[in-house]
């Protein structure tokens, strides 16, 4: 009974992490910081939300994300005073600007390339190669044909 | 035989070829770069305000207008960053130049396990400030310990290091740039 108590306990703990005890007067408040701590990038742990982090500047920043929220800020408001200070690196959803253009162009771009490529490939194959080789062939049999007919009416 | 088939064939095996090329080029600057070093939008605005109390007078209060008209250098440090134990003998010979005021700012620390390291590594800070919620941390976008800044006579932010600053980092980034600064007009 208590390794398998142990297991479920354990099973439970990502639920645990990086929960903070903050209560919200109205559910747009909190729907505004469930949606930022997954939104803003945690610095020290690169690759993950603030709201996924036990990293402690993870924690210092949903405070303040929860500060903000409660003096009455509004989401941009907050992400603004976030890129203030970190950059757009602490978003997960940059901005589209010239400085990000590669970010956000060059998935379009490699797909085009790719597109084109195939779109050439299978145009080759259909027209040039099949028409060539059955022109030849087609030639061929005909030649063979109607030497065989004259040599028998011969 | 024609060139023009010559030439497709040819280019069969230079594609693929560039292609690699142009993906190994972008492989090795990516593995080179530190995905810690974010460039810091700070650099050449107005360096974030603060006013908060020295770790070695409680009482008494250091904040950034104190500092106008000087060029000063803005360490962060913390007595549990093993990093920062790298760092501190180079802050310490810094400090004996006396090219610039150095505030420490300690962060996220007990005061008296600051105060100890300081008396037993010596203390190259001509004051140090205390942060023990990490706010100003946020505010001047401190994400990492230790960092430093270098702000001007205009209270502008210069230069931003992530990391410990080396002796090299010293004598190739610091003392030319406070040098500079120095000589600009307050």
């Amino acid at each position: 009974m208590k390794p398998l108590l142990i297991v479920l306990l354990l099973l439970l703990s990502p639920l645990a992490n990086a929960v903070d005890a903050y209560q919200f007067s109205n559910p747009e408040q909190q729907a505004a910081y469930n949606s930022l701590v997954t939104e803003l990038r945690c610095l020290v742990c690169q690759n993950q939300p603030i709201g996924d982090s036990n990293a402690e500047l993870a924690a210092d920043l949903r405070r303040q994300v929860y500060e903000m929220l409660q003096q009455g800020k509004s989401k941009a408001d907050i992400q603004q005073f976030m890129t203030d200070r970190y950059g757009d690196f602490v978003l997960y959803n940059p901005p589209f600007k010239a400085k990000t253009g590669l970010l956000w162009l060059g998935p379009v771009a490699f797909l085009v390339v790719g597109l084109l490529t195939v779109f050439l490939f299978v145009r080759r194959k259909k027209t040039l190669a099949p028409v060539t080789e059955n022109t030849e062939k087609l030639a061929a049999v005909r030649r063979l044909l109607t030497e065989k007919d004259t040599e028998n009416l011969s | 035989m024609s060139l023009q088939p010559f030439f497709i064939n040819m280019l069969k095996f230079i594609l693929p070829l560039v292609l690699f090329v142009v993906l190994a080029v972008f492989l090795a600057l990516g593995l080179n770069l530190n995905p810690h070093d974010i460039p810091s939008p700070f650099i050449n605005k107005p360096a974030p305000v603060f006013s908060a109390p020295k770790l070695t007078a409680p009482t008494e209060k250091l904040s950034t207008d104190d500092l106008k008209g000087k060029v000063w250098l803005f360490n962060v440090w913390a007595s549990w960053c093993v990093s920062c134990r790298a760092e501190h003998p180079v802050l310490n010979q810094l400090a004996k130049q006396q090219a610039a005021v150095i505030v420490g700012l300690n962060y996220k620390d007990e005061p008296d396990a600051a105060k100890n390291w300081l008396d037993t590594l010596g203390n190259p800070y001509t004051v140090s400030i205390m942060d023990q919620d990490g706010r100003i941390g946020i505010d001047w976008g401190v994400y990492g310990v230790p960092e430093t800044f270098v702000i001007d006579k205009k209270g502008i932010i210069r230069y931003k290091h992530t990391g410990p600053v080396t002796v090299d980092d010293v004598q190739k980034i610091f003392l030319p740039l406070i040098a500079t600064l120095q000589a600009e007009n307050p």
